[in-house]
């Protein structure tokens, strides 16, 4: 992103709050909170460092301001971007740049969710659209089914192959002690589901679980005298291209590739560089549009990529290693558990599903109906 | 300045109440704009003039609902022959037999207490 240094600020801390299904009456800024109080811990910082605060959640509306009063905190520097589950990504552009400006010096992203306890309608506002409500598209899925009926129309990929990304998602949560789901899955159980909105059964979707989060950004600087190995941010982009399906410009292609393009250029690498690659999948579609316009693969040839084993645990190219939206976890808004499993992959913290040499990591949030694109890649002080 | 007398939508909706599919044109950008706005999205100029579509179309993307309770149903994007796209459904045929490539036509859908809305159907021969 153009006015960022590379690697000028660090992820230090990184912590899940409490995940899947959390306790009755726990509020989302309860498992801010939780997330947080885990953070400080894991970099060694205190609540009164923090002067910085970024949060965004779809069940309160102002709640960067239950947050600060929550924690007790009056921070020099506020930001509650919320552009879907991409937030984050966001947030660390944004509390990047803060930092360098020396609006604040030690920034908390946070984020909770307690969709599953209250149920969906409960969690999120209903929106009409006049020109979109009528028809009774059952959202976000029928958006995403709508990319995925242009994808296998204009490169024939298949039923299987979308599956096949939920098959190694589910392999890599097997590996992950903290994922929502415990049991094998094949392609034959994801294509036997029930149908959700063709071509996707329920088995390509994501998760309807709680959870939530926080990490702590601050200097260069001041990450090198914390806890933990800093995780630098080499390169940020993000992309912004529509609202509503209705309105993306082409279905087979997202803002990806511009977010990714601004993210390598400005980490001076590329798609050969990446050890570890945490990509938003909300639906089986995402990963291989996302593996497309992120050059990991050439546009069409996402489906073959992802087959045979290519992205699940011991394959060419680790991808989702938490087991993902689809099978670990996913509170709605996803993208601040992908950084955290970035950053854990790149300090060596992932024990069986660690990737090995893992040394640059990517964590690239979607949000919207595949609206707002946000690409962090992320490095170990050997990559600065 | 006084007030704008109608909203876009208000105009949209009145002619569909009439059975015409409106949509706007930009003569500064010299293409269509959907949905119907105030300023158009190339030029920012509030310059729009109000066109009505001959109403024939190609299925962009399609899927198939399957809610809770109730029968599956198509929600499909149509690109319109003058360049704009728009969400819809297509009736008279099963929602598995509508096809991305599909030639369509437009109808108006009322139902009483509801605003109506454009949904298409399969051209014939086509």
């Amino acid at each position: 992103m153009d006015g960022l240094k590379r690697g000028s600020a660090a992820i230090v801390g990184v912590a899940e709050s409490d995940l899947g299904q959390v306790a009755d009456g726990m509020s989302v800024t309860d498992l801010m909170a939780q997330g947080t109080r885990r953070a400080l811990d894991d970099c060694g910082l205190s609540l009164k460092d923090i002067d910085g605060l970024f949060c965004a959640t779809a069940q309160s509306r102002l709640s960067v301001l239950g947050l600060a009063e929550y924690l007790g905190v009056d921070p020099k520097y506020i930001g509650s971007t919320i552009v879907g589950g991409s937030s984050f990504e966001f947030h660390v552009a944004h509390a990047m740049g803060a930092i360098a400006l020396g609006l604040c010096n030690v920034a908390l992203i946070a984020y909770g969710s307690t969709q599953r306890t209250i149920g969906r309608k409960q969690a999120s506002v209903r929106e009409t659209n006049p020109y979109e409500t009528p028809f009774k598209p059952f959202l976000p899925s029928t958006a995403y089914a709508l990319a995925a009926s242009r994808h296998m129309h204009e490169f024939g990929t298949t039923r299987e192959q979308l599956a096949a990304v939920a098959v190694a998602a589910r392999e890599w949560a097997l590996l992950n002690p903290k994922a929502w789901e415990k049991k094998p899955l094949s392609i034959a159980d994801v294509l036997s589901s029930r149908m959700v909105s063709y071509p996707f059964t329920v088995r390509d979707c994501c998760l309807v679980t709680d959870g939530g989060g926080a990490i702590i950004v601050t200097s260069a600087e001041r990450a090198k005298s914390l806890k933990k190995p800093p995780a630098y941010v080499l390169g940020c982009g993000h992309s912004v291209t529509h609202a509503n399906i209705t309105s993306m410009p082409d279905l087979t292609v997202t803002g990806a590739l511009a977010s990714g393009k601004a993210a390598y250029a400005m980490a001076g690498l590329g798609p050969a560089d990446i050890d570890a690659v945490e990509l938003y999948d909300a639906f089986t579609i995402n990963t291989m549009l996302f593996l497309e316009d992120l050059g990991f693969c050439k546009k069409g040839e996402g489906g073959a990529f992802v087959s045979g084993g290519r992205i699940a645990p011991g394959g060419g190219l680790a991808v989702n290693t938490n087991g993902g939206g689809l099978s670990y976890c996913h509170p709605g808004m996803y993208g601040l558990l992908l950084l955290i499993e970035a950053v854990r992959q790149l300090r060596g913290e992932c024990g069986a599903r660690q990737v090995k040499n893992c040394e640059v990591a990517m964590a690239h949030g979607n949000g919207g109906v595949l609206s707002s694109q946000a690409t962090v890649i992320l490095g170990t002080s050997a990559t600065l | 300045m006084p007030n704008s007398p109608d909203s876009p939508l208000k105009t949209y909706l009145d002619h569909l109440s009439r059975g015409e599919l409106a949509y706007q044109f930009s003569p500064e950008a010299g293409r269509a704009v959907f949905y119907p706005r105030v300023i158009c999205p190339f030029t920012g100029s509030d310059k729009l003039e109000w066109r009505i579509s001959k109403g024939l179309g190609t299925v962009y993307a399609t899927t198939i609902v399957h809610p809770a309770e109730g029968k599956p149903f198509n929600v499909a994007l149509i690109d319109c022959d003058e360049g704009f796209r728009l969400m819809s459904r297509v009736e008279d045929i099963a929602p598995e037999q509508v096809r991305i490539g599909q030639r369509v036509r437009f109808r108006v859908h009322t139902s009483s207490g509801d605003d109506p809305y454009p949904v298409f159907t399969p051209v014939e021969g086509a």
